[in-house]
């Protein structure tokens, strides 16, 4: 009967102390959700970057024991890309008290641009979602750094004149943009005008209805234009066709040139030997030539941890997920120092942490990705840092660099991007802030 | 007025001005219309048959795609794969009759509708278990090239999907008109009731024309899948097979043909010389624009039966 008596006891005392082992738990750790499309028409893009994500966070946890000595935990939801599917991720997960929340598409990031203030969760929309939310003024809760799809455009724009003569050589030029018929494919286009209209370029935007599976009637007016330049801003099928329609139609494919979404190993898959020459933007290097990549195989990858297969690591969307979990994690680590963390940082540190990101050299040397991207630093009012591109080249069995860095025209576009702020911040009832009394 | 004139005028003029590259929008919407045809007359097939509006048909296209595909990527030679790829479509038109149709006999149709609804998202997961996610190349040995005959551009791969379609087409149509068991089918569509009374096994025409249906869907898998890459958004192709059913009838096998190309050339048109006016990407929304006007005068479609009802 004592023996019972006390069981029952241990019993009870245990599903008591459930919820407050819990909660030390989770205390010692950082939540991040990944949102993920490992399923669905956009899979081919979504399982690389998955697996990036995955991958870069698990090297953190093996090989330098977490962040500022606090494990990452990760939890992915599946979007299939779905803006209605993301936001049920981020409420379902916002429980869990997660820092930030990487979307992974323009349409959840618009969905979730509104909720992050309230729930005070950074969103980090890397290289997509809302360009105007790039000013930290207006955003203080959104950064999409290294780059905008604004600044990516004008760069595309230099480098047509690189490889023309000179800006001064784009005058009478004809630049065709064929784009994603979404609020993503259009994001480009006042740049792209604004562009045409200060250097006399001849600009004509083709659009292409979701998914792009037909471009018949696109193709053909292309063929009409007879453009020097073509910017494609495709995502899934759309991309596979449009390389493939160029290439049968017979146009020089090292003067296509897509974003930088529409240039990784699936995407000239279809069109196989014609898609050589196919370039496109990028805000970082292919390859698995980096040191990161060899920590990753030591520390993970030969431990049985990897998440995709050794020979798939260097792909455009494998690395462009490391890339992206390496900024959630230096940001962190930046709140943690700043503040002397040993436990995970709280929502408005870590929002600090990504408002105060610098990324140096040195440190991009440390962490093993020197010339893997650019250094970078993030302020205030710059929540899209002062980040540059660069073009990549498909030579027929794997992307490689072809350009220097090249700086996006800021002089053009920040005050666009500045004067859209205040109008997006404005639907939605914002104040701006005073960057200068930030610390 | 400027309006009017580039509404009603001016695309005109451009035809009459650029004919060459009028006669090249033509056959451009001749070609992506057959392609279209290929897999409209997967739902004519089925719904002819058993009055079921066989949801799962874009998926039964990106299944036997997937399967073909990933044989090769295999080892499998092409005309091995070909064979096992069929052998798979009339297994899984086995399966169907067995686990699906025929615990549903005597249904109301918007039952065996939502069956196949169920069946679409089964197969969908299912392929992408079996064969990945990944994008896969279908080479079918004919190069994606172009060439030019009077100053119009004719694209090679384009061109064999065509003459593929119109073989198949022409092949169908024996088998219905020629064929004892395509009697039988008809017979089935006619009436379920009348056709068992006089021998004719149910079961074994619904297990044929799913069939059928199946092999169909390789045929339109290929030229797709060579087209744009083996990929899951084959499944939504579906979408573009909808208003050729409109417009063509869903019970008539010319109809599909005749409804593809009206879409394909109309939407064609429709694209290059009015999407302009609106910013383009008309395409999509232009062809459901164009059947839904057609139905107006013609609601059972080009060769789809007419409905009388005894009140």
């Amino acid at each position: 009967m004592k023996v019972r008596g006390f069981l029952i006891g241990l019993l009870a005392m245990t599903v008591a102390a459930w919820p407050v082992a819990g909660a030390w738990a989770q205390d010692k750790t950082i939540f991040i959700p990944l949102f993920v499309y490992r399923t669905g028409p956009y899979a081919p893009s979504g399982i690389p970057n998955a697996n990036g994500f995955q991958d870069y966070f698990n090297l953190v946890n093996e090989r330098d024991g977490g962040v500022n000595g606090v494990k990452l935990v990760i939890e992915e939801c599946e979007t299939q890309y779905k803006t209605d599917l993301g936001v049920e991720c981020y409420e379902r997960l916002k429980g869990k008290k997660p820092p930030l929340v990487n979307p992974y598409s323009t349409g959840i990031t618009y969905q979730l641009i509104p909720k992050a203030p309230v729930d005070k969760i950074v969103v980090h929309s890397m290289g997509y979602g809302m360009t105007a939310s790039a000013d930290g003024r207006w955003f203080p809760w959104v950064f999409n750094f290294p780059m905008t799809y604004w600044s990516q455009a004008s760069a595309f724009v230099k480098y047509v004149a690189s490889q023309e003569g000179g800006m001064d050589k784009l005058k009478g030029k004809k630049i065709v943009h064929i784009f994603h018929n979404s609020p993503y494919g259009k994001e480009a286009n006042p740049t792209l005008e604004t562009l045409a209209k200060q250097h006399g370029f001849e600009l004509t935007l083709l659009a292409v209805d979701h998914p792009g599976q037909e471009q018949g009637a696109t193709w053909l007016q292309v063929r009409r234009i007879n453009p020097d330049w073509i910017y494609l801003s495709g995502w899934g099928v759309m991309n596979q066709v449009a390389v493939k329609e160029a290439a049968s139609k017979g146009f020089k494919m090292d003067h296509m040139v897509g974003n930088w979404w529409s240039g990784s190993e699936s995407d000239v898959v279809a069109a196989a030997d014609g898609a050589r020459g196919f370039k496109s933007m990028t805000f970082h290097a292919p390859g698995a030539g980096f040191k990161v990549h060899q920590d990753l195989v030591k520390h993970v990858y030969d431990k049985g941890k990897g998440a995709t297969k050794k020979d798939l690591l260097g792909e455009v969307y494998h690395n462009r997920g490391m890339i992206n979990a390496m900024l959630n994690v230096e940001a962190l680590r930046t709140a943690m120092l700043k503040f002397k963390l040993k436990t995970p940082p709280a929502s408005e540190q870590a929002r600090w942490g990504f408002e105060n990101l610098n990324l140096t050299e040195q440190r991009l040397e440390q962490i093993g990705m020197k010339g893997m991207m650019r250094p970078l630093k993030v302020t205030c009012e710059n929540h899209e840092s002062n980040g540059m591109a660069a073009v990549q080249q498909w030579d027929g069995k794997q992307w490689k660099i072809v350009s220097d860095w090249i700086e996006p025209i800021r002089d053009v576009v920040r005050p666009k991007l500045e004067a859209a702020a205040v109008e997006e911040a404005k639907k939605l009832g914002y104040t701006v802030r005073d960057c200068s009394k930030e610390k | 007025m400027s309006l009017l004139y580039a509404v009603f005028v001016a695309p005109f003029v451009d035809m009459a001005t650029a004919p060459a590259f009028f006669v090249e929008v033509l056959l451009g919407g001749v070609f992506a219309g057959l392609m279209y045809s290929l897999v409209a007359l997967g739902f004519v097939l089925i719904f002819k048959a058993s009055g079921v509006f066989n949801f799962a048909q874009g998926v039964m296209v990106l299944f036997a795609a997937l399967t073909l595909v990933g044989l090769m990527e295999r080892g499998a030679p092409v005309p091995v794969a070909l064979v096992l790829t069929v052998a798979v479509m009339v297994a899984l038109a086995f399966a169907i009759e067995r686990l699906v149709l025929r615990p549903l006999v005597n249904q109301e149709h918007i039952i065996l509708f939502m069956a196949t609804i169920g069946l679409n998202f089964f197969l969908e997961g299912f392929g992408e278990m079996l064969w990945g996610a990944n994008v896969k190349r279908l080479d079918i040995g004919v190069p994606d090239e172009s060439f030019q005959v009077a100053g119009v551009l004719v694209n090679k791969l384009e061109l064999s999907a065509a003459i593929t379609a119109a073989l198949l087409v022409a092949v169908l149509a024996v088998f219905f008109q020629r064929t004892r068991i395509g009697r039988a089918l008809r017979a089935v569509a006619d009436d379920h009731e009348a056709a068992l009374s006089i021998g004719i096994p149910l079961k074994t025409i619904w297990v044929i024309v799913w069939a059928v249906a199946g092999i169909v869907a390789i045929a339109a898998g290929v030229m797709w899948g060579a087209k744009s890459g083996v990929q899951f958004s084959l499944s939504l192709l579906a979408l573009k097979a909808l208003p050729v059913l409109i417009l063509g009838g869903f019970e008539s096998v010319p109809g599909a043909i005749l409804g593809g190309l009206i879409i394909g050339v109309g939407e064609k048109l429709g694209e290059v010389y009015w999407g302009p006016l609106v910013g383009g990407a008309i395409e999509n929304w232009f062809a459901y624009v164009l059947a839904l006007a057609f139905l107006l005068f013609r609601p059972q479609g080009l060769f789809g039966e007419k409905i009388i009802e005894r009140v």
